[in-house]
C-alpha cells in the first residue's frame, strides 16, 4: 500500500447524499478477476448514456473540474461491501473522499486501499460546494500527521477523525494483511483455549 | 452493568485488544461467492501466504449464474471465467465448494443457515454486504470487503472497532397482510438509510418473537439497508426447532449440549443499549418503496411524500425523477409489468409456498412477466416436491434455478430500461435491476397481488 501524507489539490463535487456504491461501480462491471481497470467504469451510468456518449452535466465530465479528492453529499458508500467501489475511485485518481457521513464498510474497503475518507462536518460540505460553483480552482488541504482538513484560502479548517492504528498504517504504508499474520500464534493460542458452544 | 447479546457473542470471539478499542476478532465461518473472492485468493497467492483454515470456509456460485439451463456452459465469457476461477481456487485449496449444479448449491445467505452451518453464536463474514442475513439465529454476521476476504482467508481473523449497539423492539401482534418484510421496510423508513450506520442492531420484541426462521432472515437481512453492520435476533426455540436436523448442523447429545449454551445468548435485563427504538407492530402496514434507496418507502396506501426541506432534498427529487413519481401520488393502481420474487431476503421455502397460497388458481394479467427464483437448489426441490411448481405455472409465474438473478442483474435477468419491477429483493437503487430500471422493494405477497392484478393494488383488500 503506498503511504499518504499531506494533500493539496482541486477537488470535485458530486452535492448528492446517499450515493451508493451501485452507482460507483454498477454491478454488470464487477465480473473482473484481478483489481485492475476498474476506474474507467467509475459512475458509469452517471457519466454516460446509453449509447456510451459522456453526459455533459456530470461532474466528472466537466473540464473544469478536476484533482485527486471527490466531495460528496452525505453518506457516501451505503449498500454493497464491494470493494470494487473503492478500486474504481483509486484507480479512477482519487486519494481522499470528503463527505459528511460514511457507510462502514466503505470507509473500510477505502482504507485498506490507501484512499482516505473524510467525515467533515455539513457545513464544510456546503461552504465547499458554494465556494467552487464560483471558482473551480479552488484547493483542499488534507493533513493526515495532525488530522486537519481546510479549503484552502479561507478559514474554514477542521479536525477529523482516524483510529490511531489505521493512521499508523496509511502514513507507513502497512496494511492489515501483515499485522495478522504476525499474530498467528496468539491466533492458535486462542483457537486452543476456545470454549465450543456448539 | 448487564451485558447485550452482541457483547456476549462478540467477546467470545477477541483474540486480542489492540490500541483504541480495536480487537482482533476470530471467525468461525467465512463464506465466499465468485464475485469479491478472486482478488483474495490472487492476493494471499502473491504474499506466499497459505490458507489459515479452510475447514471454516464455504463456497457457492450464486451472483453471475444463469437461472436457466444451468447445466449448460455459462454464455456470458466473464461470467463464465469468474465462476470457473472460484472452482479452481476451490480445488486448490480443497475448500467444500457448491458448484452449479450441486444440490446445495444457492444464494450464499440461503444455503449457510439452511444447511446448518449458521449457528447461533458463531462470527460469519462474507464478501457480501447481506451476510447480517445470518444473524436471525443470534450470530454476529456481517459483509466484508475483498481485502478483509484476504485477511480471513491468511488469519481467520478480522481487525475490528466494536461497534456502537442498537435495540429494536416491535410489539404486539402483526396485522393480517403484514409480512416480516413489511416490518423491516417499515422500520428502515422510520430510521432513514443511515439511520443504523455505526450500529449492531438487536430485534426485539413479542411481534419479532412470533416470526419464524425464514422471517427473522428477512429482517435481519435488510439491516444494512438503513447502514448497520448487522443485526441480531436472541436465539430461542423457533430457532433450535429450525436447526434440528439440518445437514451439517450437531446432532443429539451435541446439540442438546449447545442449546443449552445458546439459551444463554440474549442480552441481560439490564443491559444498556447506544440507541433504542420502539415500535408498535398494529402500526406496520403492507409498505412499498418509491425511491432510490429503501429509506424511501410508505405504506402501500399512502401518497408519496412532499420533497423534504433538508440538505436531502436535492437526492429526493432526482430519485423520483429517475422513479418517474411525483410527490403526492398514490401508487395503487400503477401498471406493472414485471414482478420479481427471490433474492437472499425472500426467496426462501416459506416465501414461495406465501406466494404459492395467494396465487392458486388465479391468472396472472397479460401486462405482466412474473419471475420467481428460489434462493437455492434445496429450496427449488423443496417447492417441486411439494407441488408448488405446478401452482406456479397453471397461473402463469416462470419458477426459475437459483441465484441472485434480478436482484442484482448481473446475469442476464434484467429489468428493461425505464420499466416497473415490483420486487421482493432488497435494493431499490438507480440501475440495479439493469440500466435504467425503475425498482419498488415489497413483500412477495404484495409482488404476487401485483401480478395476479397487473397493477397495484392493497393486497388487504383481497385476503
Ligand atoms: S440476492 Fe442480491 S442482495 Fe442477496 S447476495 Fe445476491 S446479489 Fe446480494
Amino acid at each position: 500500500m503506498k503511504k499518504f501524507n499531506t494533500l493539496i489539490s482541486t477537488a470535485i463535487p458530486l452535492p448528492i447524499s446517499d450515493i451508493d456504491t451501485d452507482q460507483i461501480i454498477p454491478a454488470r462491471y464487477l465480473k473482473s478477476t484481478n483489481r485492475e481497470g476498474f476506474g474507467k467504469h467509475l459512475f458509469y451510468d452517471w457519466r454516460f448514456d446509453n449509447n456510451g456518449k459522456q453526459n455533459p452535466d456530470f461532474a466528472l465530465n466537466q473540464a473544469k473540474y478536476s484533482g485527486e479528492i471527490l466531495v460528496a453529499g452525505k453518506n457516501f458508500g451505503c449498500g454493497s461491501s464491494r470493494e470494487h467501489a473503492a478500486w474504481s475511485l483509486t484507480d479512477y485518481g482519487f486519494n481522499v473522499i470528503v463527505s459528511s457521513f460514511f457507510a462502514d464498510i466503505f470507509k473500510d474497503n477505502a482504507l485498506n486501499n490507501g484512499l482516505l475518507p473524510v467525515q467533515v462536518s455539513e457545513q464544510f460540505l456546503t461552504s465547499f460546494f458554494d465556494r467552487v460553483s464560483k471558482d473551480s480552482s479552488t484547493k483542499i488541504k488534507v493533513d493526515l500527521e495532525n488530522q486537519e482538513i481546510e479549503i484552502v484560502g479561507t478559514s474554514e479548517k477542521e479536525n477529523f477523525q482516524i483510529s490511531a492504528y489505521k493512521k499508523e498504517c496509511l502514513m507507513n504504508g502497512y496494511d492489515d494483511i501483515d499485522y495478522l499474520v504476525s499474530l498467528k500464534e496468539e491466533i492458535e493460542l486462542y483457537e486452543k483455549n476456545k470454549v465450543l458452544t456448539y | 452493568m448487564g451485558k447485550t447479546l452482541f457483547d456476549k457473542v462478540w467477546e467470545q470471539h477477541v483474540v486480542k485488544e489492540i490500541s483504541g478499542g480495536i480487537n482482533i476478532l476470530y471467525v468461525d465461518l467465512h463464506l465466499i461467492h465468485e464475485v469479491t473472492s478472486p482478488q483474495a485468493f490472487s492476493e494471499i497467492e502473491e504474499r506466499g501466504l497459505p490458507l489459515f483454515r479452510k475447514e471454516k470456509m464455504i463456497a457457492t456460485a450464486d451472483h453471475n449464474v444463469p437461472t436457466i439451463n444451468q447445466h449448460l456452459e455459462i454464455k456470458d465469457d466473464l461470467s463464465r471465467k469468474q465462476v470457473q476461477k472460484l472452482g479452481e481456487n476451490c480445488d486448490k485449496y480443497a475448500i467444500e465448494y457448491y458448484a452449479l449444479g450441486n444440490d446445495y448449491q444457492g444464494i450464499v445467505h440461503v444455503i449457510g443457515p439452511e444447511l446448518g452451518y449458521t449457528l447461533p453464536g458463531k462470527t460469519i463474514v462474507c464478501g457480501d454486504s447481506h451476510t447480517s442475513t445470518h444473524g436471525a439465529f443470534g450470530a454476529i454476521a456481517f459483509g466484508i470487503g475483498t481485502s478483509q476476504v484476504a485477511q480471513v482467508m491468511a488469519s481467520q481473523c478480522l481487525i475490528q472497532t466494536k461497534p456502537k449497539t442498537m435495540r429494536i423492539t416491535v410489539d404486539g401482534e402483526l396485522k393480517k397482510g403484514v409480512l416480516a418484510k413489511d416490518v423491516i421496510l417499515y422500520i428502515i423508513a422510520q430510521l432513514s438509510a443511515d439511520g443504523g450506520t455505526g450500529y449492531f442492531i438487536e430485534y426485539a420484541g413479542s411481534a419479532i418473537e412470533s416470526l419464524s426462521m425464514e422471517g427473522r432472515m428477512t429482517v435481519c437481512n435488510m439491516s444494512i439497508e438503513m447502514g448497520a453492520r448487522g443485526g441480531m435476533i436472541a436465539p430461542d426455540d423457533t430457532t433450535f426447532d429450525y436447526i434440528k436436523g439440518r445437514q451439517f448442523a450437531p446432532s443429539g447429545n451435541e446439540l442438546e449440549d449447545a442449546i443449552h449454551h445458546w439459551k444463554e445468548l440474549k442480552s441481560d435485563n439490564d443491559a444498556i443499549f447506544d440507541k433504542e427504538y420502539q415500535f408498535d407492530a398494529a402500526d406496520i402496514a403492507p409498505m412499498i418503496t418509491y425511491g432510490t434507496n429503501p429509506g424511501m418507502g410508505i405504506k402501500i396506501d399512502a401518497k408519496i411524500p412532499m420533497t423534504p426541506d433538508t440538505e436531502n432534498s436535492k437526492s429526493f427529487d432526482k430519485a423520483l425523477k429517475y422513479m418517474n413519481l411525483k410527490s403526492g401520488e398514490s401508487l395503487i393502481g400503477k401498471p406493472i409489468n414485471h414482478i420479481f420474487i427471490g433474492s437472499c431476503t425472500n426467496s426462501r421455502i416459506e416465501d414461495l409456498r406465501e406466494v404459492a397460497a395467494y396465487v392458486k388458481g388465479k391468472q396472472k394479467a397479460k401486462n405482466v412477466n412474473a419471475l420467481i427464483v428460489p434462493g437455492s437448489k434445496q429450496v427449488e426441490l423443496q417447492a417441486k416436491k411439494e407441488g408448488l411448481d405446478k401452482i406456479f405455472s397453471a397461473a402463469g409465474f416462470e419458477l426459475r434455478e437459483p441465484g441472485c438473478s434480478a436482484c442484482l442483474a448481473m446475469n442476464e435477468d434484467k429489468i428493461p430500461e425505464g420499466e416497473y419491477c415490483i420486487s421482493t429483493s432488497n435494493r431499490n437503487f438507480e440501475g440495479r435491476q439493469g440500466p435504467g430500471a425503475r425498482t419498488l422493494l415489497s413483500s412477495p405477497l404484495i409482488a404476487a397481488a401485483t401480478a395476479i392484478a397487473g397493477k397495484i393494488i392493497d393486497v388487504r383488500d383481497t385476503l
